[in-house]
């Protein structure tokens, strides 16, 4: 474990950008900064948003992994269509284990895969009969389906073809929503493009479908906005909303419905989770039906109580009341897990490299632990998110954007933490390295990590990482003694004490 | 296997490139030559003189019917019409659907691929959609397809710009694959010194005008019959039109790569043509009501 100065970690960066050629060295030197919780804009610090350079290794997605994949896939009595050839959707297919209750493939359809599977015959005469019959077979097959979106892969955009006239055409004569969404991936630099076109999408065809009915309201009513669910983290936050005396109205995408979307107009105060994939809808509704957003943060008891009086803040006293009966209800709990990990936590480095939320949210409950983020960075973020990050990272911490695979061995070798927290294609170049790695994008497999019963989960999880005696009791084959006329020679001192 | 000569046959749309082209390969299969053209546009009208047919089933076409191009031999999509020339048609969308250009790509493909370039062949004529508007209606002109290119046009100014615009999309694939401009084939349309204008052009641009093709209603007469001049009426004196040009092409050797000229360039050459009005500065971006205030205005200062 090492704490760097100011100067070391800005030393650090010099050294890391010195091997890029002068183009690229100019360009990622923007991306790249030391945390100073004085500075108030971002922007006046790091540069978000941009187009990745060729030949990095970023690991951002694109527009369609942002909408079919993050906005749209999770919502469970839908049918997304992946509209193009057949990769896109077969290998997106239930990777992101957005938990859901139903019956698949009868009333729920999460986890199947339906796509157009383009053919050359469908570039060059177009794609839009086959849209048209592909709606018309999947009303027969699956006839408890809700309403269908169409997700745009590249071709479509290429060709030209008019899916929205498809969709209109189809929805009157099926009387259920059909949502085009023209989400081809070469749109934008990242997913996050992919976010916004969906939550247009939502606007523009599903959110004011019920504008204007009935509806029994109370006033304790809320939305769960921008929680996918992913291994149960709706489920876990849902219940605390719901103790401390809210009706939860709608909840998606997670587990979430198209008639939850419809109804969410209704509702006195959107919760929103993820603030980068779903602000502009939350937004949308604060100038159109005057519904206020609130962002929370369930990760950690110490941001639960935060979020939970934050919420209570916007109701009365009886809500109030509510928050403070939920915090001392877990309390006792919460105090359980951390005597029990803390001591075995304490101390213990920490950096992160996710998506656009968790590199921020996560940081208190990993301080709620003993622990300390040292550096962390976003693959798709915004000025917007990185100036939500900044107080909440310690000064002189390292901030890095849409960083290069080259970036995150050097810093990660030579800040030396003690747990990675990313995703699947860092995992394996850090566990290799003896670093413990976390994925922080599918929580590997386990979860939930939200509310607090994902917190008791989330310290077992990095504990089991972190104290597990694998890491000392291997040695990779470049350390070990070459034998007598062992074909593979040492690599050079120099080399060894990089890795080391 | 002798040496098998590839062409393709660019120009302004309406220029008249179809009609050019079976006539042309009419007149070289009577003389013997075994010739194959190649029609790259998506209407599918390049073979119908040849076939005496409205539209020969493209490769496109019937790779929709059977579901795939890989479900297509080539018997299917190729015909044998007028002195044993064979024909086939790559096809594509109807207007404003899908991607022509990748139709071209794909039945290139599908031809070379069944080994439709056989050893007898001694010419293939690709007839390719008037714009070049993207890469797909590039793909004739690619590595190891046509390596002469000739360019149809007339002394009107938009078939001149356009001759210029092909020359320039010629030179990006002579750079990289070894394609050459062999030639402007001016089919009359009885404009004003006609001849000397596509020559001074062809000067222009580094290369010939291989033939003058004057303007004839015979050509009309024989393709109300589905039919070219050669088999219409094979005394006829346009028919030896296209007979000479079909010597001049067997016989030519003139392949370069292009000269473009610029825009002012080619505006100066039709100035001097007397085609185009040199531009009065004073009057541009002037609506009538301005144009009329002045004019009192000087009548009343004269």
């Amino acid at each position: 474990m090492s704490e760097l100065t100011r100067e070391e970690t800005e030393a650090l960066i010099q050294e890391v950008l010195e091997v890029y050629p002068d183009k690229a060295r100019k360009d990622r030197a923007k991306h790249l900064a030391v945390n100073d919780q004085s500075v108030e804009q971002s922007k006046k610090c790091i540069t978000s948003n941009r187009k990745s350079l060729p030949g990095v290794m970023t690991v951002r997605g694109c527009a369609y992994a942002g909408s079919k994949g993050v906005v749209w896939g999770p919502i469970k009595d839908m049918i997304h269509v992946s509209h193009g050839p057949i990769g896109c959707g077969q290998y997106s297919r239930a990777g992101r284990r957005n938990y859901y209750v139903g019956t698949t493939g009868v009333d729920t359809f999460g986890t199947m895969n339906f796509t157009s599977d383009f053919q050359e015959k469908d570039i060059v005469f177009g794609g839009d009969k086959k849209l048209a019959k592909l709606i018309g077979e999947i009303e027969t097959l699956f006839p408890l389906h809700k309403g269908i979106s169409v997700q745009s892969e590249c071709p479509i955009g290429l060709i030209g073809d008019d899916i929205e006239a498809v969709s209109k055409k189809a929805a009157k004569e099926m009387d259920k929503p059909i949502v085009p969404v023209r989400c081809e991936g070469f749109r934008g630099v990242s997913q996050s493009l992919g976010h916004h076109i969906a939550n247009d999408s939502i606007r523009d065809w599903v959110l004011d479908k019920r504008d204007g009915q009935p509806f029994e309201a109370t006033p304790y009513d809320v939305s769960i906005i921008g929680d996918y669910n992913i291994g149960g983290d709706a489920w876990a936050s849902r219940i605390l909303i719901e103790e401390m005396g809210l009706r939860v109205v709608s909840q998606w995408a997670g587990d979430g419905t198209l008639a939850e979307i419809e109804k969410t107009p209704k509702v006195k105060l959107n919760l929103l989770h993820c603030y980068r994939s779903m602000n502009y809808i939350s937004r949308h509704m604060e100038e159109k039906y005057g519904i206020p957003w609130l962002e929370y943060n369930f990760f950690g008891p110490t941001k639960i109580a935060e979020s939970l009086r934050a919420i209570a803040a916007h109701f009365d006293e009886h809500i109030k009341e509510g928050a403070e009966r939920v915090i001392a209800r877990y309390q006792p709990m919460m105090e359980a897990v951390i005597a029990k990990y803390k001591p075995r936590l304490q101390g213990k480095t920490v950096m992160l490299y996710v998506g656009g939320l968790r590199p921020r949210h996560v940081i208190g409950a990993y301080e709620d632990l003993g622990m300390q983020v040292i550096g962390t960075g976003y693959e798709f973020a915004h000025n917007d998110d990185y100036d939500r990050t900044i107080k909440e990272m310690g000064n002189a911490t390292l901030l890095y954007d849409d960083a290069t695979g080259f970036e995150l061995e050097e810093f990660i070798k030579r800040m030396k933490p003690d747990l990675v927290g990313s995703g699947i294609k860092e995992k394996y170049v850090f566990q290799k390295m003896g670093i413990p790695l976390r994925q922080m994008h599918s929580w590997d497999y386990s979860g939930p990590y939200h509310g607090y019963d994902g917190f008791a989960i989330f310290a077992r999880d990095m504990d089991m990482a972190i104290s597990n005696p694998c890491w000392s009791k291997q040695t990779p084959p470049w350390k070990k003694q070459p034998e007598l006329g062992d074909s593979t020679a040492p690599v050079a001192e120099g080399e060894l004490k990089k890795v080391a | 296997m002798g040496k098998l000569r590839q062409a393709a046959i660019y120009g302004k749309g309406g220029i008249g490139k179809s009609t050019t082209t079976q006539n042309l390969v009419a007149a070289l299969a009577e003389i013997g030559k075994k010739v194959m053209i190649v029609g790259c546009d998506p209407k599918a009208d390049s073979t119908r003189l040849i076939l005496h047919s409205k539209a020969q089933n493209s490769v496109m076409g019937l790779a929709a019917e059977a579901g795939s191009v890989e479900d297509l031999e080539l018997e299917d999509v190729m015909s044998v019409g007028y002195g044993g020339i064979k024909c086939v048609e790559s096809g594509g969308p109807e207007p404003g659907v899908g991607c022509a250009g990748r139709g071209v790509i794909t039945a290139i493909n599908f031809l070379e691929e069944e080994g439709a370039y056989d050893e007898d062949l001694e010419f293939v004529f690709y007839d390719v959609l008037g714009d070049v508007v993207c890469g797909g209606f590039a793909m004739p002109i690619r590595e190891n397809k046509a390596q002469e290119i000739y360019i149809v046009c007339s002394g009107e100014m938009m078939a001149m710009y356009a001759a210029n615009n092909i020359a320039k999309g010629i030179v990006k694939y002579a750079n990289s694959g070894g394609v050459r401009l062999a030639g402007l084939i001016c089919n009359s349309r009885n404009t004003d010194r006609e001849d000397e204008l596509i020559m001074a052009l062809a000067a222009k641009l580094g290369t010939q005008m291989i033939h003058f093709i004057p303007r004839h209603n015979i050509v009309q007469h024989a393709e109300i019959r589905r039919m070219t001049v050669i088999e219409y009426d094979p005394t006829a004196a346009q028919a030896d039109e296209y007979r000479t040009l079909a010597k001049k092409i067997v016989a030519n050797k003139n392949f370069v790569i292009p000269t473009p000229v610029t825009m002012d360039e080619l505006e100066e050459l039709l100035m001097e043509f007397g085609i185009l009005q040199a531009d009065d500065e004073s009057i541009i971006g002037k609506t009538a009501a301005q144009l009329a205030a002045e004019q009192a205005g000087a009548l009343a200062a004269a």
